[in-house]
Order: structure tokens, then sequence, then C-alpha cells
């Protein structure tokens, strides 16, 4: 190695400054995780509790903030049972679960991420289709239990597959659909239209 | 050999695992693109394989069998120089052997559960044995603890071979980065009911290998291949090297940001993810400059033709696929209507094509070289090298094309559905029924086709190159260490 090389070309400083840029970097990102984490824990203010699944959820402009967040409504329990946390969690995580199983995110999106053969299912809950708000519940689990029969398709002749979901796993979907629906995305998907609701 | 000029290949023992994991690669890159065209048809034609082979399970294994090759074609890649590198012989290149076949017999047992078994019950048995849903890693959990400690192997190979041998810059920073590399993994097993913080983690192990782990592992394959192909000094590629870590590293690990938009995350990743992810492409710009610049002082000059061309794909790919293609949707302020659209498929396709597939596929080339008995692989090959020439033409054509025929796509899709529709399931297929979008689905099956015969046509040309050459190179190692 020659000693006439400038100090910015010299191989010792960009080792040094690649390991000081790293090192630094992986700081924040670990600090800002902390935040983040907490912040998304289930049960704050960002992502609420599962037991929101014991309530209406809107979907509202904000003039603050400048787009729709989800806003928490009064008592409209799932199912027409109240749920306690633990009761609500354990369903939710069914739903979760099934989702993995059944490889949902290989058709559609959940919270813009997965794939796009498939409508977003971020806000399937809120969805306009199903209707009416008192046959919504009804008609997602038939959807989810018999997509083909229940096909929509909008002309498209794409239809979902027959995944063989259970009653008991169709439950736990709607559930955890729901809850997501009430996941604060800083107003993603933008301009959504959500279904009519009580207290609309 | 039927020629008294071409010598027997002598390659060491890394090498010639590397010959090992470059032939699963290859083979698993002809199902990815078959997966991949069945998939693409299914857009056109729904009832095509509807409730035996839907499209979940296509798509499944079209990005995870080019997960799994690429992985292969990397760690391929290591073996091949690794002797080279430091001087000494693989320590501990049995079980190394071992766990290349552990590994690809895993491989098997998984792509088999997935094309048959396909789905099971929502409970943790299906997470553990059939398939994890979870998109680029969705290998059951008895798979990743198998190829964790597959990998380990790997990186005992490794860091115990340069440990006795001698370390140089690269060699110290590949392992760094192979340790990263590595343990990211373990990110992507956790089960998690919260969907914001299953997507909060599994971020972490898509965008940290593709934008920063990965980027750093062909760049030391890169500093090699250049050494390897123009003879450039070792002092410039490993400080090029160290530039390059800086930056990517610098924009890279907090652009990880731009994922954290809309998942329930805070606001303040608007700005961060934006702004970090925005300088991304600085170091890619650099890479480019290095290496086209390398070139061109040494006349494009090489002693292997097809790597070189491949090499210099990769530069063009990475720095259009990732850097352009991937600020284009980048500020959260358009990423809002891309988000999830073809627009992102179309980012996806050129990137990883440009980025990874084609250093590969390089380095493959150079294996092939040494592995056939150093043959001549520069001007006036046999049949002017047509193969060859027509393979990356067709690739590139192909892939080009696709990526066009999805950002067509993409755009529409953010317009109708996003900006207009808002999302809706009947604004979704409003989009998808539009006249454009359609158009644009069947450009895509065009140029996918294209790229099909591109691929055959890559294989062929591998199985055959250099078999009949009589021609040898001069010399392969021009590349004294310094002192
Ligand atoms: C093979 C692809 C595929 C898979 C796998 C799949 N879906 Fe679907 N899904 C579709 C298609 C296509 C539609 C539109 C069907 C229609 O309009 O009739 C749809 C529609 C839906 C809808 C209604 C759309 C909306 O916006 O509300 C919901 C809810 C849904 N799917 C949930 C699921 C869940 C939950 C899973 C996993 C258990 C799943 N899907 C798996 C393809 C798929
Ligand atoms: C070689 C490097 C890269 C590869 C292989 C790559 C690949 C991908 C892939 C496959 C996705 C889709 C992930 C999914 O399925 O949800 C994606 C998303 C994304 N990439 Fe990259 N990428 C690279 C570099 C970059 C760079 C440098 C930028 C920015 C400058 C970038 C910006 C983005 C953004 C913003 C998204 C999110 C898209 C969305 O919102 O749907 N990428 N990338
Ligand atoms: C014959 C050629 C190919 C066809 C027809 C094809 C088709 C497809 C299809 C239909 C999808 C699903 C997109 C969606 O969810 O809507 C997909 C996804 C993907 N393909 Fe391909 N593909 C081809 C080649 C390739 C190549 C060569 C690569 C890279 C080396 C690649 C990488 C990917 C990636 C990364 C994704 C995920 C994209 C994302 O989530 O954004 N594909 N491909
Ligand atoms: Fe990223």
């Amino acid at each position: 190695m020659s000693d006439n090389t400038v100090w910015w070309a010299a191989e010792d400083f960009w080792r040094k400054t690649a390991i000081w840029v790293t090192t630094g970097m992986l700081l924040v990102l670990m600090v800002l995780t902390f935040d983040s984490v907490k912040q998304i824990t289930a049960g704050s203010e960002r992502v609420p509790a599962y037991s929101v699944i014991n309530n209406r959820i809107y979907y509202k402009f904000d003039q603050d903030r400048g787009y729709q967040v989800p806003v928490i409504g009064d008592q409209a329990p799932l199912f027409g049972a109240m749920l306690t946390e633990e009761q609500a969690e354990a369903l939710v995580n069914k739903g979760k679960m099934t989702v993995q199983a059944r490889n949902c995110m290989n058709c559609h999106t959940l919270l813009g991420n997965g794939a796009y053969y498939a409508p977003d299912l971020t806000k399937a809950w809120l969805d306009p289709s199903w209707g009416a708000e008192v046959v919504r519940e009804q008609l997602m689990i038939q959807f989810l239990m018999d997509p083909e029969t229940n096909a929509r398709t909008f002309g498209s002749g794409r239809k979902m597959p027959d995944l063989e979901i259970t009653e008991e796993e169709a439950r736990g979907i709607v559930a955890f659909l729901k809850w997501m629906s009430s996941i604060d995305t800083n107003g993603f998907p933008h301009g959504f239209k959500p279904i009519a609701q009580e207290g609309d | 050999m039927n020629n008294p000029n071409v010598s027997a290949p002598q390659l060491n023992g890394g090498q010639q695992l590397a010959l090992k994991y470059f032939t699963v690669a290859m083979a698993l890159f002809v199902a990815q693109i078959v997966f991949g065209i069945i998939a693409g048809l299914q857009f056109l034609y729904p009832e095509l394989l509807y409730n035996t082979l839907d499209f979940n399970v296509n798509r499944m294994v079209h990005i995870n069998a080019m997960i799994v090759w690429m992985l292969y074609g990397f760690i391929g890649s290591v073996y091949w120089l690794l002797e080279d590198e430091s001087g000494t012989e693989v320590v501990g290149l049995k079980i190394g052997n071992l766990a290349f076949w552990v590994l690809t017999v895993a491989v098997t047992i998984v792509v088999l559960v997935y094309l048959f078994i396909q789905y099971g019950p929502g409970t943790m048995e299906t997470i553990w044995f059939i398939n994890e849903g979870r998109e680029y890693i969705e290998a059951p959990r008895w798979a990743d603890i198998g190829i964790v400690v597959c990998v380990l192997i790997f990186f005992y190979n490794v860091a115990a071979t340069f440990m006795k041998g001698r370390w140089s810059g690269i060699s110290g920073v590949l392992v760094l980065d192979l340790v990263a590399l590595a343990g990211l993994y373990v990110f992507g097993m956790v089960y998690t009911t919260n969907i914001s913080v299953d997507q909060y983690w599994w971020w972490w192990v898509i965008h940290m290998w593709v934008e920063a782990t990965w980027e750093v592992l062909v760049g030391c394959i890169m500093a090699w291949g250049l050494m390897q192909t123009l003879g450039v000094s070792r002092r410039i590629v490993t400080t090029w090297l160290y530039i390059e870590v800086a930056m990517m590293f610098g924009s890279g690990i907090l652009g990880l940001g731009h994922h954290y938009f809309w998942i329930g995350t805070p606001e303040y990743w608007l700005s961060i993810g934006g702004f970090f992810s925005a300088l991304e492409p600085i170091p890619l710009v650099a890479m480019v400059v290095h290496s086209v610049y390398d070139a061109g002082t040494h006349g494009f000059k090489s002693n292997n033709h097809p790597a070189l061309a491949w090499l210099i794909a990769h530069a063009f790919g990475n720095f259009f696929g990732a850097g352009v293609w991937g600020f284009m949707h980048t500020l959260p302020q358009i990423n809002l209507f891309t988000h999830g659209t073809q627009w992102t498929a179309s980012h996806g396709h050129l990137a990883f094509f440009g980025a990874y597939a084609t250093i590969i596929i390089a380095v493959i080339y150079i294996a092939l070289q040494k592995s056939r008995g150093g043959v001549w692989m520069s001007e006036a090959m046999p049949g002017n090298g047509w193969k060859w020439k027509w393979s990356l033409a067709l690739l590139n054509i192909g892939v080009v094309g696709m990526t066009v025929a999805l950002l067509i796509a993409g755009y529409e899709q953010s317009h109708i559905e996003r900006a207009i529709e808002g999302s809706t399931w009947a604004g979704y297929f409003a989009a998808q029924m539009h006249k454009w979008f359609i158009q644009a689905m069947q450009w895509r099956m065009i140029f996918g086709w294209v790229t099909l015969a591109g691929v055959l046509l890559l294989m062929w040309d591998l199985l055959t190159v250099g078999k009949h050459e009589t021609r040898v190179i001069k010399s392969l190692d021009h590349r004294p260490l310094p002192a």
C-alpha cells in the first residue's frame, strides 16, 4: 500500500467509516424499534386491544391528520357475544393462524403486504360490498366457508378457491379482520368508502 | 478431455461443493419460472387449475424457489472463492458436503408438501409442518431449523477456513455480513397474533436481506469477480467495498422505514423511511460507476466474456431495478397509492433479477470455465457464442418487458383502484377489469414466455459451454495478495 494516498482515498479510512456508520445506524434502529414495538403492541392507541371486536369500528376522516382513521364506537359485539380480553384474543388468534395456515397472503394483501391477485383485506370488515351491517357477519362466514357458490368476482371470473375453512376458523377470521380494521394505518387505504353503519 | 491442451479440471474441494450448489440453484431457477408462468396465466384464465393448483400455491413456489436458489447461488459462490481467498483448504469440508445434502433433501420435501398438501388447519401444527404462510419465508418451522443448522455449518466452513488461512478486507466484510444475514432469518420464525408486530419483524428479514446484507454480499462477490475477470487491483476493490458498505448500511438500515408507513407503526417512520430509503440508490450508483469504470479501463478485455457481460448486467440491473424502480415508489406520498399494487411487483421483478439473478449467473460462468479445464471463453467462441449471447438477450428483454408491463398495470391500479375507488373489493375488480390492466397482463405473459426461452437456452449453454473448446486461457491467477 502506498503512503502517498490521500486520506479520503485510503482503505483504512473507509473501513473505519463503514464500521462507525453501521454501528450508528443500528443503534438508532434499536432505539426506534423499542418505541415502535411499544406503540404497536395490542392494547395501545395505534393497535387496539383484541376486545375491540366488542365494539363498532368506523373509518372516518380526521381533520387534524388530514386522512381517515379508525374510530371505535359503541358496543356491537361480534356474533352477538361480549368477550373478555382473553376470549377475544383467542378468537383473533384462531383467525390469524388460519390466515397463515391457508396461505391467504399469497393471494391477498394485509396492511398492503402480500400478493396482488385478490383485494386488500386491511378494511375487509368495513367493505361496502357486504351490503348492510345486519347481514355482514353472516355473509362473511358464508363467503369464507364457500367462496365458490358465494362468488362475486364483479365480472372478472376470478373466484377465491374453496379452502375448506371450518365454521370455527371462519369465525376466527372474521374476528381477526374486524380487529385489523381498527389498526391506525396512517390513512392507508386512502379514500376508502366504508359500509354504512349505525351511528354514521 | 479429448484435447491435449485442455488440462483435467483442477477444482479444489470448496469448488467441487460449489458446483453442487450451483446445479440445484439452476434447477430451482427453472422451477421458479415454470410456476411464475402458471401464476401469470391465472390472471388471464382464472379457471386454470382452480381448486387444484391455486394461485397462492404457484406464487409461493415461484417466490420461495427464487429465495432458495439465490441463497444456494450465494453459498456456492462463497465456497467457490473460499480457498483462493483464504489460501488454504476448506476446513470441515466433509460436514459441509453433508449439510448440502441435508439441505437439498429438506428443500425437496418442503416443495413436495407445498404442492401436494398445500395447506392445513389453523393450528401450530400447520406452521410447524406444512407452511408458515409468510411471503418469501413460507417454509415450515421444522425446515427453518434445518436451514439454520445447515447455514451454521456453512458459516463454520467459511469462518474456520479464513481463520486457518489468511484474512483479507473482502473476507472480513464477507464473514461479518454472513453473520448478519443468517441471524436475520431468525426474526422470520416467530409467530404472533398481532399482524402489525408480525409485519414489523417480517420486514427485518426481507428488507434487511435484499437492501442490506445481500447487497453487501454481492459487493464482496463483485469485488472478487472484478479481480477475477479483469484483474483489477485488490487495493482498489477493497477500498470500494468499504465505501459501498458504509453507504449501503448508512442508507439501507433506516431505509427499512419505507415499509413502516402503513402497518400501524408511528408516523415518524414516514419521514425517516422516506428520507433514508431515498438515499439508497446512491451506493448503487457507486457500484455501477466502479464496475463500468474498471471494465472500461481494462478495455472490456476479459478472459470470460459471458461472465463479464452478466456482471455488467448486474451493475445496471441493480441500479435500475433497486435504485430507480425502488426510488420511484419509496416516498410516502407516492407509496400511499402504489403500495401493494402491481407497481410493487414491477419493482420486485426487476430488482431481484437485475441485482441477484445476474451476478449468480456470472459466477457460474466463471466456475464453469475453470471446471471445464480453464478453457477459452472470450472472442470467437464456437458458434460465435450464440447461446450465451441469446440467452442473455432473451432473459434481459423478457424481464425488462415484464417489468414495463407490470408498471403500466401498476399505474392503472394505483389510479383506478386506489385513488378513485378507494381500495374496496369492488374497486379492486374495477381496476383488474380495466382494458389497460388486461392488456398489461397479456404483455407480461408474452415477455414471460421470452423469459422462459431465455432460461432454457441459458441452461443449455451452462451444460455445454466450453466442452469442446481446445484453446485455454493463459492464467486464471493474476491477483497477488498485498504483502
Ligand atoms: C387462490 C387465491 C386466494 C386465496 C388463497 C384466498 N383468497 Fe380470498 N379472495 C380471492 C379472490 C379472487 C377474491 C374475490 C372473490 C370474489 O369476488 O368472488 C377473494 C375475496 C375475499 C374476501 C372478500 C373481499 C373483501 O375485500 O372483503 C375475503 C374477506 C377473503 N377473500 C378472505 C380470504 C381469507 C381470510 C383467506 C385465507 C384463509 C383467503 N381469502 C384466501 C382469492 C383468494
Ligand atoms: C436489490 C435490491 C432490492 C430488491 C431485491 C427489492 C425487492 C422488493 C420486493 C420483492 C418488494 C415487494 C415485497 C412484498 O412482497 O411485499 C419490495 C418492496 C419495496 N421496495 Fe424494494 N427491493 C430492492 C431495493 C429497493 C430500494 C433500493 C428501494 C428504494 C429506494 C426499494 C423500495 C421499495 C419499496 C418502497 C417497497 C414497498 C412497496 C409497497 O409499498 O408495496 N427497494 N422490494
Ligand atoms: C416467466 C417469467 C415470470 C412470470 C410469468 C412471473 C409471474 C409472477 C406472478 C404472477 C407473480 C405474482 C404477482 C402478484 O402477486 O400479483 C410474481 C411475483 C414475483 N416474481 Fe415473478 N414471474 C416471472 C419471472 C420472475 C423472475 C425472473 C423473477 C426474479 C428473479 C421473479 C420474481 C418475482 C418476485 C420477487 C415476486 C413477488 C413480487 C411482489 O410481491 O411484489 N419472477 N411473478
Ligand atoms: Fe425495502
